[in-house]
């Protein structure tokens, strides 16, 4: 149960098209990631398949039955919100509790489930508060836990950490990948924040303009880019993009990751000067101005002092660098 | 809020604007509730002396109790400014939310026209309306002010109200659209109660020019059993004589109630938006 199929999806806001013929398949039990920059229409796919705008185009099938058209209630999904979207006036209990209450089971079931839910997400204690009184970690907690409750054939996910800061980020992040593995239920994430997409996904879907430019895995999105915007989206911090006519190469750019560039102080591949170090202690960034190039960053291990304004060279491995064509495409 | 960083001198200069638009505005309210414990004379000759041992007089709450049906007055002034205030939060908040809410075709030009009443006096189409009047036989009844204030009350409402609820958190609405509330129950139960500060600010503004309107309970429902307060305290008014006394009497008698609705309101309008739905 919880296979989504997306077909030829398309959306307009009037003239506009937004989403682009998306074709995709979620299968059963997959952690699947929207992700692209601000505007991509990864959130407007998310809320078409939650049933919350009409689709153009296209259709939806959520376990071979088509949700294309049915109101949101009915599509057996559940979606958590960024901004939480409590309901203030009800309890936890009662917020967590109220689509089951809507769908008319009996008030046993229905206790039974908030409180299966509460445990899982350790909201015991909280069950009799009003959301105002909860701090923000602890709202999202109860806003996955309103989405458990429904089990629902499918989680949706609306950029559920972006209110949080960034230790809670992390915890909660922690949170759902545990909750995925515990309820084994297939679930879609919407973020702009690639890290979350990475650590998270069984696959990724980057979008960009309302378009998928490439579907995947983690690792094969990073290992094996089809695109400039893939190649510069997915991993942090960016790729770097070098000049092939500079090199001598026959590609029009060739991208390197931060991680496979070192430095020397000979002359090397590439010579520079250093424009700024960011020193994180676990690693070192450095960013270096290279002539043709534009900035470049090379990610070093451990600590390294480099003085700001100094000249060296830049060294890599040939075989790590990513070749596109003009158009950005991958050269294979 | 608490603004501790204020210094001194500016708190005082803030203080003393504030309280002298206080007093410039409770004035006029102070002068009539204390003339009307006075006698005749001492309206006259002290105006603004408080009522001492030789000018208190009840004189005038005792014409107003003996002389007309106040009671009725109060009753159909009460009855047609609740009414009224009723369906234009009622009316005003649906039309708000339809508005803000739903994209349909001419969904800018429909919020336009309703708002074009808040430009043009209702006043100006009162023959035409008393002509409706006459014909459907509203003429003397109530419910022909309560029609007449909701009309001119929508405007101003659907303004206030659609703003406030454009506002209102999308994703509150979208969960319980998953939850599976219906869209009366997502206005009800989730907008409503969100935009009770914005509703009490257009209950304070509907009710007090309906409480104090002359113009339409004389021409619409000018009968003895229909008279509202404003109207029915005009019966002492003449065109040669005033019975002060109960002029004031009435005025002051007639301030009480609206004062107590404005109460309720003005604690909602105080209360802030209720916290915790978003972040």
């Amino acid at each position: 149960m919880g296979q989504l199929t997306l077909s030829g999806v398309t959306k307009n806001f009037g003239p506009v098209e937004v989403i682009k013929g998306v074709d995709l398949k979620v299968a059963d039990g997959e952690f699947c990631v929207f992700v692209g920059p601000s505007g991509c229409g990864k959130s407007t796919l998310l809320r078409m398949i939650a049933g919350l705008e009409d689709v153009s185009g296209g259709t939806v099938t959520l376990d071979g039955r088509e949700i294309t058209n049915l109101p949101p209630a009915r599509r057996e999904i559940a979606m958590v919100f960024q901004s939480y979207a409590l309901y203030p006036h009800l309890t936890v209990r009662d917020n967590m509790g109220l689509a089951l209450k809507q769908a008319g089971h009996p008030k046993g079931d229905i206790r039974a489930a908030t409180d299966r839910a509460a445990t899982m997400l350790s909201l015991d204690a909280l069950l009799d508060r009003r959301p105002a009184e909860l701090s923000g970690g602890q709202r999202q907690r109860v806003a996955i836990g309103r989405a458990i409750v429904r089990r629902p054939k499918l989680f949706l996910f609306d950029e559920p950490l972006s209110n949080l800061d960034a230790a809670l980020r992390v915890q909660t992040r922690i949170e759902i990948a545990k909750l995925h593995r515990d309820l084994g239920a297939t679930m879609v994430y919407v973020t702009h924040d690639q890290v979350e997409a990475m650590t998270l996904a069984d696959k990724i879907v980057v979008l960009r303009a309302g378009k998928v430019e490439q579907v995947g895995a983690p690792m094969e999105l990073y290992n094996d880019p089809a695109n400039t915007f893939v190649a510069g989206f997915i991993g942090s911090p960016q790729m770097n993009f070098l000049n092939s006519v500079a090199l001598g190469l026959s590609s029009h750019s060739a991208g390197i990751r931060p991680e496979q560039v070192q430095l020397t102080d000979g002359p090397g591949q590439i010579k520079g000067t250093v424009s700024h170090v960011e020193r994180l202690g676990g690693e070192t960034l450095v960013y270096v101005h290279a002539e043709g190039h534009g900035l470049l960053t090379a990610r070093l291990f451990g600590e390294h002092d480099r003085a700001v304004g100094s000249d060296l060279g830049i060294t890599f491995d040939p075989a790590r660098l990513f070749h596109f064509d003009k158009a950005g495409q991958r050269l294979r | 809020m608490s603004q501790p960083r204020q210094s001194p001198a500016r708190s005082i200069a803030a203080h003393t604007v504030l309280i002298l638009w206080t007093l410039i505005a409770l004035f006029p309210v102070f002068v009539t509730v204390v003339n009307s414990f006075k006698s005749k004379r001492a309206i006259f000759t002290q105006p603004l002396a408080l009522p001492g041992p030789d000018s208190f007089d009840l004189v005038g709450y005792q014409t107003v109790a003996n002389q007309g049906d106040f009671v009725a007055y109060f009753q159909n002034s009460l009855v047609v400014t609740c009414l009224s205030l009723f369906f234009v939060l009622l009316f005003g908040a649906m039309a708000a939310f339809a508005l803000s809410e739903y994209r349909f075709r001419g969904n800018t030009l429909m919020g336009l026209y309703l708002a074009l009443g808040i430009m043009i006096p209702i006043r100006l189409g009162t023959v035409a309306i008393l002509q409706m009047m006459v014909a459907t036989g509203l003429v003397n009844t109530l419910t022909a002010l309560v029609l007449v204030y909701t009309a001119q009350g929508l405007p101003l409402a659907v303004f206030i109200l659609s703003e406030f609820m454009r506002n209102v958190s999308d994703d509150l609405k979208n969960a319980g659209r998953i939850d599976g509330l219906s869209e009366y129950r997502i206005f009800f139960r989730l907008v409503l109660p969100l935009v009770r500060p914005a509703m009490a600010t257009v209950a304070v503004f509907t009710m007090i020019p309906i409480w104090n309107d002359l113009w339409f309970p004389l021409i619409l429902a000018p009968s003895e059993s229909t008279k509202t307060i404003t109207l029915g305290s005009q019966v002492f008014l003449g065109q040669f004589v005033s019975n002060w006394n109960a002029v004031l009497a009435a005025l002051s008698l007639a301030i009480l109630p609206v004062l107590v609705l404005y109460l309720i309101f003005s604690r909602q309008l105080i209360r802030g938006i209720t916290a915790g739905a978003v972040k």
